[in-house]
C-alpha cells in the first residue's frame, strides 16, 4: 500500500526550524561582498551603457544625431529611444544610450550626441487640484455614496474637517533597474535585477519584437539573477533600457551592460503616487464614527491622471454613511510603478489622520477610539486589532504617556503619541517548483524564484529541512533563473506563500515515495512513518538513518513537483498591524524625532522568525524616510526633478530613527493560518502614525507627509494666526 | 552611476561645466586639488594655473588588498570603476558616485573612504583594502550575519566596512557615538536596527578584529 501523507503543516511544538530565528543562508555571501547583482556582472570583453535622458518638462524632439558619439574613442554602439517629432513628457525620459569599452568613454558618447527640442507646456504641481482643473489636467475617477451622509452630519455630536496629503516618492532602489546582455549563438542570456525572474524571457521576447525587430524564442531567452539590490515593487519588467541592452549586444556581439545613472533612476523608474484629501468626518460622543465624506486627488505620472483607488477609501473602516470622490491629475511625471503595499501607506495616510483629528475634537485618546470602531473593519481582522492595540498600547506605555492634543509640554520641544491600523493581503502566488531527494540523502529546491532580500532562500530551506528532518546543510535551494520551475513575481508579499505551499508539497510527496521504499525494505507501514533528527522512525523506533533511507533509491532519487496556492491550509491571506509612534517635535525648528516606533504585526504562520522581524524594522524606516524626508520634488517652472540624487532626496540615516520596537503577534490561532506574506503591511501605517503623534504632540495637524522641517513650521504659523 | 549631462547646466543645448570634463582636460594633478576642495567651480580658475598633465591613459601600478596591479588608466577614472570594472571587486558598490551613501566604502592606509571620491591615479604609493580582503570568518561579517544586519544586501559590504573601521577604531563607543560614526552610509531596506546591534556587540567587545 502506498505512503498516502496529509499535506499540512506540522504540530507547532514539533517544529525544529520553523518560527525560530534562522541567519540567512546567503548572509556571509552578502555581507562579505561575493554576491553578484546585474550590475556587478562583467564579462569578458563587456561594453558599458550610459543613457542621454531628457532634461526638461516637456519636450518634442527637433533633432536627434548620434554620429558624433560613434566617432568618440571607445564608442561601439550607440541607440536611439526617440526620432525626430516624438514627444518627451517627463523629465529624465529616454532620448539615447552608448556603449562603449569604458564608462568614462560611454559617458563621453553621450556628451557628443546632438540632441535638440521645442519646449511643451508642462504641469507638475502634484497636489494644486485648482490649478490641475484650471490647466485642464484633470481626470475625474468617479464618486459613490452609501447610507445618509447628510443625515448623519446633523445627527452627529462633532464634526471635523479636514485636509490631508501625502507626496509622491521615488522607489530609490540602490541598485539601479538595470541588466548585462549578452547573445551566445542565437540565444540571449540576461543579468538582470528583477523582481521577476520567471516572468522577463516573454517581456524580452517581445519587446526585442516589437522595438527592434529581432526575433527570439522565448526558450532562447535566460534571465538570471541571484541577488536584486532592491526592487521594493519597480522591477518586474524587462525595461526598454533593458530591450536597448540587448540590441546593442546583438550588434556589437559583445556583452552590454546598462544600469541606470542614479537621476535617471529616480526620475523614470518607478514613483509611488500621491495623494491629496479633503475629508469631513464625524462622530457621536462615543466616538463612534457616523459619517465620512471625501475628495481626495492625487497623481501617478507618466500623463495617466489616476490617483489611488477610490474603491478602497477610507482605509480599513466601512462607516455606514459616506460619500467619496475621486480626482486624477494629469502630470509630467515620470510613471508610478507599484511601491511596497500599493497604495496602501496613501489611503492610510489619508484616513486614520482625520479619524485621529476627530478623536482629538473629543479629547479622546486615538485609541479609545480606534477601538470604538473596530466593529467597521473587516470582520475576521476584529480580534486581531483588538489584541494589537492593547498590546502596542503596553509597549509604548500609551495610557501613562497620552495627553490630549497640544499638551506636549510647555518647552519648545513637544512630545506626543499617534497610531495607525492597517491591512494586506499576502495571498501565494501561483509558483511550481521541483523538490530532488539524491542518492546520498542531500535535498535540492528548484524553482525560477529570486530572493529580493526577504530571505526567500532561507525560507525554501527551512521548510525543505523541517519537512525531511534533516539539517539546513543538506538543502540545496537552486533559484534565480529562468530555466527553473516557473515561480511568480516577488511583488505583493506573495513571495513567501508562492514558495512554502509548493515546496511543502512537493516534499511531503516526495516523503512519500521515500517511505514506500524504506517500508519494503524494513516491512514497515509507511503511513506510520516519521523523520526526525536525520532518521527515519516508526513511532518511537528508529528504523534507518535518512541516508540510509536515500541509499536504498537507487541513481536516479526522487523528484516531485509542488504547485500553488492550493486550498489545503498551507497558506492563506490578510492580516491587521498596528503601529504606534512616539515623537518630540522641535517647535523652534520643526524637526521630528522619532524616540519610540511600536509595531505589532501578525503574518499567519511564520516562516523565519529572524528575516519577518527584520521585514517590519525594515518597514518602519522606509515608513519613517517617508513620513519625515522623502519626497519626489518637480519644480513648477521648469518641470525638473531638482532633488534627483542621495544628497537632496533625504532617507535617514542610521542615527535617525529611533528606538524601533517590534512584537510579533503570533498566538496559536496566527499558526494555525498557515503562510501569509508579510513584505508590505509594516510600512503602511507609519505615515499615519507620525503624522498623528506630531499633531498630538503640537496640536497642529501638518497636513501633508512627509513632515519636513519647512512643513511642520508653516502648520505652525499657520495655527497661530 | 550619474548621469553624465546632469551636472551640466541645466539646457540640455547649451555647454556646461562638469566634473570628468574638468578631469579630462586637466589631469590628474589638479584633479586632487577638485577633490579636496570639491568645489568645481572655484577650482576651475586653479587649473589654469596648474602643471597639466596628459589626459591620456597613462600607466599605474595600484597595491590593492596586498597585491600589486599594473593598469593603464585615464587620469580621470575613479579608484570605485577601476575596482569594480577593471580589477572585478565588485563588492563596494556603485550607488550615488557622489559621495553620499557609502556603498563604495573601502580602507585607504586604513581610512575609511568613498572609492567614488578618489582618482585611481591617486592612489598610487597607497593601500588600498576592499571588502574582498576579508577573511570568511572575519567577525564584522559574522556579525552582520548573526543580527540580519541586511537584506537586498547592496549597501551591505560598504557598511561592513565602515562598521570594521569605526569598530578597529573605537572599543568601548557608545550607542550615540556609533550612529554618528556609521552615518555616512545610507540603506534604503531599513536594516540599520541589525548593523546597530552588530556594531555595539563589536564595541563592547575589541573592536572590529
Amino acid at each position: 500500500m502506498a505512503t498516502e501523507l496529509k499535506v499540512a503543516w506540522g504540530p507547532r511544538k514539533d517544529n525544529v526550524y520553523l518560527g525560530k530565528e534562522i541567519t540567512r543562508l546567503d548572509g556571509v555571501e552578502k555581507a562579505s561582498g561575493a554576491a553578484k547583482y546585474a550590475a556587478d556582472a562583467n564579462p569578458k570583453g563587456c561594453l558599458y551603457a550610459k543613457v542621454l535622458s531628457f532634461k526638461g518638462g516637456a519636450g518634442k524632439v527637433k533633432s536627434l544625431n548620434l554620429d558624433d558619439a560613434l566617432k568618440v574613442p571607445g564608442v561601439k554602439a550607440v541607440h536611439a529611444f526617440v526620432k525626430e517629432g516624438d514627444e518627451l513628457q517627463w523629465d529624465g525620459a529616454l532620448v539615447a544610450a552608448v556603449a562603449a569599452e569604458r564608462q568614462e568613454q560611454a559617458e563621453d558618447g553621450v556628451r557628443a550626441i546632438k540632441f535638440t527640442f521645442d519646449t511643451m507646456e508642462h504641469f507638475v504641481d502634484e497636489d494644486d487640484l485648482k490649478g490641475a482643473e484650471a490647466a485642464k489636467r484633470t481626470k475625474d475617477l468617479g464618486n459613490n455614496t452609501k447610507g445618509d451622509v447628510e443625515a448623519a452630519l446633523k445627527s452627529a455630536a462633532v464634526v471635523h474637517k479636514g485636509q490631508y496629503g501625502i507626496a509622491t516618492i521615488s522607489h530609490m532602489c540602490l541598485e539601479t533597474h538595470g541588466s548585462c546582455t549578452r547573445w551566445e549563438e542565437g540565444k540571449l542570456i540576461v543579468n538582470h535585477s528583477t523582481q521577476n525572474v520567471s516572468g522577463t524571457p516573454a517581456n524580452f521576447v517581445s519587446e526585442l519584437q516589437k522595438q527592434h525587430n529581432i526575433s527570439v524564442d522565448a526558450a532562447d531567452v535566460t534571465v538570471l539573477c541571484q541577488f536584486v539590490g532592491g526592487g521594493f515593487g519597480s522591477k518586474f519588467a524587462a525595461d526598454d533600457w533593458g530591450v536597448a541592452a540587448a540590441k546593442m549586444s546583438k550588434e556589437t556581439g559583445r556583452p552590454v551592460r546598462l544600469m541606470l545613472d542614479r537621476a535617471t533612476e529616480l526620475k523614470i523608474a518607478g514613483t509611488r503616487p500621491s495623494g491629496f484629501a479633503e475629508v469631513t468626518i464625524a462622530a457621536d460622543k462615543d466616538g463612534k464614527i457616523v459619517a465620512w465624506d471625501s475628495h481626495h486627488w492625487g497623481t501617478n505620472g507618466g500623463m495617466k491622471g489616476g490617483t489611488i483607488n477610490l474603491a478602497q477609501f477610507p482605509y480599513v473602516f466601512d462607516f455606514d454613511n459616506r460619500n467619496r470622490k475621486a480626482t486624477g491629475l494629469v502630470t509630467n511625471a515620470g510613471p508610478d510603478r507599484a511601491w511596497r503595499a500599493p497604495p496602501h501607506p496613501q489611503l492610510c495616510a489619508l484616513t486614520d489622520t482625520a479619524i485621529d483629528d476627530i478623536a482629538a475634537k473629543l479629547g479622546k485618546s486615538a485609541v479609545d477610539v480606534f477601538l470604538a470602531n473596530i466593529d467597521k473593519t473587516p470582520e475576521k481582522l476584529q480580534a486581531t486589532y483588538v489584541a494589537e492595540i492593547k498590546r502596542a498600547a503596553e509597549l509604548i506605555g500609551w495610557s501613562k504617556k497620552w495627553h490630549p492634543h497640544g499638551k506636549g509640554g510647555d518647552g519648545d520641544v513637544k512630545r506626543g503619541l499617534g497610531m495607525a491600523i492597517h491591512t494586506w493581503g499576502g495571498r501565494a502566488h501561483a509558483g511550481t517548483c521541483t523538490v530532488r531527494i539524491n542518492p546520498d540523502g542531500s535535498v535540492e529546491s528548484l524553482s525560477g524564484t529570486q530572493d529580493i532580500g526577504t530571505g526567500t532562500r532561507t525560507a525554501i530551506a527551512m521548510v525543505l529541512a523541517e519537512t525531511f528532518g534533516i539539517t539546513l546543510d543538506a538543502v540545496k535551494v537552486r533559484y534565480g533563473s529562468s530555466v527553473y520551475p516557473r515561480s511568480g513575481p516577488s511583488g505583493g508579499s506573495t513571495t513567501i506563500g508562492g514558495v512554502t505551499g509548493p515546496n511543502r508539497r512537493a516534499a511531503i510527496a516526495a516523503l512519500g515515495k521515500l517511505f514506500d521504499v524504506v517500508a519494503e525494505k524494513h516491512k514497515v507501514d509507511g503511513n506510520n512513518l516519521t523523520t526526525k533528527g536525520g532518521k527515519i522512525w516508526n513511532g518511537d523506533k528508529e528504523v534507518c538513518t535518512w541516508k540510509a533511507a536515500c541509499g536504498l533509491l537507487g541513481m536516479m532519487g526522487i523528484e516531485t513537483t509542488g504547485e500553488g496556492p492550493k486550498d489545503d491550509g498551507l497558506t492563506s491571506e490578510q492580516v491587521g498591524g498596528v503601529q504606534m509612534a512616539d515623537v518630540s517635535v522641535d517647535t523652534k525648528t520643526g524637526i521630528v524625532r522619532i524616540n519610540q516606533f511600536v509595531a505589532v504585526q501578525d503574518c499567519g504562520l511564520i516562516v523565519d522568525l529572524l528575516t519577518a522581524k527584520s521585514q517590519v524594522y525594515g518597514g518602519l524606516i522606509m515608513g519613517i524616510a517617508y513620513s519625515l524626508t522623502e519626497e519626489q520634488i518637480l519644480d513648477n517652472k521648469t518641470g525638473r526633478y531638482i532633488n534627483a540624487d542621495l544628497e537632496n532626496y533625504k532617507l535617514p540615516r542610521i542615527g535617525d530613527i529611533g528606538e524601533l520596537i517590534v512584537e510579533m503577534y503570533q498566538p496559536d490561532s496566527e499558526y494555525e493560518r498557515g503562510v501569509i506574506g508579510l513584505g508590505e503591511p509594516p510600512v503602511i501605517a507609519c505615515g499615519a502614525a507620525i503624522s498623528n503623534a506630531v499633531a498630538n504632540a503640537t496640536g497642529v495637524r501638518v497636513p501633508t507627509i512627509p513632515l519636513t522641517p519647512k512643513r511642520v513650521l508653516d502648520a505652525l504659523k499657520a495655527a497661530k494666526a | 552611476m550619474r548621469d553624465p549631462r546632469e551636472e551640466t547646466i541645466p539646457n540640455a543645448n547649451g555647454s556646461g561645466f562638469n566634473r570628468r570634463d574638468f578631469l579630462r582636460g586637466s589631469g590628474a594633478a589638479v584633479a586632487v586639488t577638485a577633490l579636496a576642495t570639491s568645489d568645481q567651480g572655484a577650482t576651475a580658475q586653479d587649473a589654469k594655473k596648474a602643471n597639466v598633465a596628459s589626459a591620456k591613459a597613462q600607466d599605474v601600478t595600484l597595491n590593492v588588498n596586498g597585491k600589486e596591479h599594473k593598469l593603464s588608466l585615464e587620469p580621470r577614472v575613479t579608484l570605485l570603476d577601476t575596482l569594480r570594472d577593471d580589477l572585478n571587486l565588485t563588492g563596494c558598490k556603485d550607488v550615488c558616485d557622489t559621495t553620499n551613501c557609502g556603498a563604495c566604502t573601502v580602507l585607504i592606509d586604513g581610512k575609511p573612504t568613498y572609492a567614488c571620491s578618489r582618482l585611481a591615479h591617486e592612489c598610487v604609493g597607497k593601500k588600498v583594502t576592499t571588502i574582498e580582503s576579508l577573511a570568511a570568518n572575519d567577525p564584522v561579517v559574522a556579525g552582520f550575519v548573526k543580527h540580519d544586519a541586511q537584506q537586498c544586501g547592496f549597501c551591505t559590504p560598504g557598511f561592513v566596512m565602515a562598521t570594521k573601521a569605526f569598530c578597529d577604531k573605537n572599543p568601548g563607543a557608545t550607542l550615540a557615538q556609533v550612529r554618528a560614526g556609521l552615518g555616512g552610509n545610507i540603506c534604503r531596506c531599513g536594516t540599520y536596527v541589525g548593523i546597530t546591534a552588530c556594531a555595539m556587540e563589536l564595541v563592547t567587545k575589541k573592536g572590529g578584529k
